[in-house]
């Protein structure tokens, strides 16, 4: 043993590949918060306008066929959020030549599924009860919860970006008239900001 | 000096399955494969000798029809583990001053 810093290195870094998937891709952050932006956007502009400039009254969102739309529009969203996140990680996992799937990325996303498919449940749940205003806290505060209990198999900074999600989805749920500024603060411009600094800071 | 320079550590196979397990709770063959990039026949000979050791126990499992094999460390083995870390970080103390 002539090198006993290059040994505890090894230990260390044996044991962070083998407990945190490393391959999530900061740049697929930036492209969701672009989609949430403009899934946002337009779910602004069905809800509110020309009513309101700033989207600051509550309407009530009651016609079916604006409901199925916006559903439709938040589906989307996902979709293609969760598309590039698993093809853009893949990517990167193999430009490491990191493994993809592994003990490490099944826990993380174990970790993140389970409050993220609950909120989707309970969410069904509020469109079911009408109660539409608590959609954006509901879903901001789920997915703040599934990213704090992921944060401990993958990169650090998503614990910060969960904190904020929670943070928006609880202030939203007592003033519901910012709802869909803060679901646009969260879902849009914490995931571009987060998203840009994992890029820069483990991407390139 | 304090901790114990152990010699099943010597090898850089075996320290990093080491350091894996005690990250893990347990750990299976495969992921071990893909994580370390070995073949499966030098896998194979260091994990006998950690397990003849006593640092780590094996354990088969079937999921579903194919079977899985997997690893855990051992009381006696995290413990001599952690001595050789302690070990290190002496070595690196006394290297400074």
């Amino acid at each position: 043993m002539k090198n006993p810093e290059k040994e505890l290195a090894e230990i260390k870094a044996m044991m962070e590949r083998s407990t945190r998937f490393l391959s999530l891709s900061g740049l697929s952050g930036v492209l969701a918060g672009i989609y949430a932006f403009l899934g946002a956007g337009i779910a602004w502009y069905w809800v509110y306008y020309p009513s309101s400039e700033f989207a600051l009254e509550t309407e009530e969102v009651n016609p079916s066929d604006l409901q199925t739309k916006l559903l439709v529009i938040a589906f989307l969203v996902l979709v293609l959020a969760i598309g590039s996140a698993y093809l853009l990680s893949q990517y990167k996992s193999q430009k490491k030549s990191q493994q993809f799937w592994s003990p490490a990325s099944k826990r993380f996303l174990l970790a993140l599924f389970i409050p993220v498919i609950a909120g989707g449940f309970f969410s069904f749940a509020l469109i079911h009860q009408s109660a539409y205003q608590l959609l954006a806290p509901a879903t901001l505060t789920f997915y703040g919860l599934g990213l704090i209990s992921a944060s401990h198999f993958t990169l650090g900074e998503i614990r910060n970006l969960g904190i904020g999600q929670l943070v928006l989805g609880i202030f939203a749920a007592y003033f519901p008239d910012f709802g869909l500024i803060c679901w646009a603060l969260g879902f849009g411009l914490l995931h571009v900001i987060y998203g840009s600094m994992m890029y820069y800071r483990y991407d390139r | 000096m304090k901790g114990i320079y152990d010699k099943a550590f010597e090898n850089i196979v075996r320290l990093r399955i080491m350091s894996i397990l005690m990250a893990n709770e347990q750990y299976d063959f495969n992921s071990f494969k893909e994580l370390l990039e070995v073949t499966d026949g030098n896998l194979a000979s260091h994990l006998r000798n950690l397990e003849n050791q006593g640092y780590i126990q094996v354990e088969k499992i079937f999921l579903g029809r194919k079977p899985q094999t997997n690893y855990q460390a051992t009381k006696t083995g995290r413990k001599a583990f952690e001595a050789h870390l302690e070990f290190l970080e002496n070595l690196i103390k006394s290297n400074k001053s």
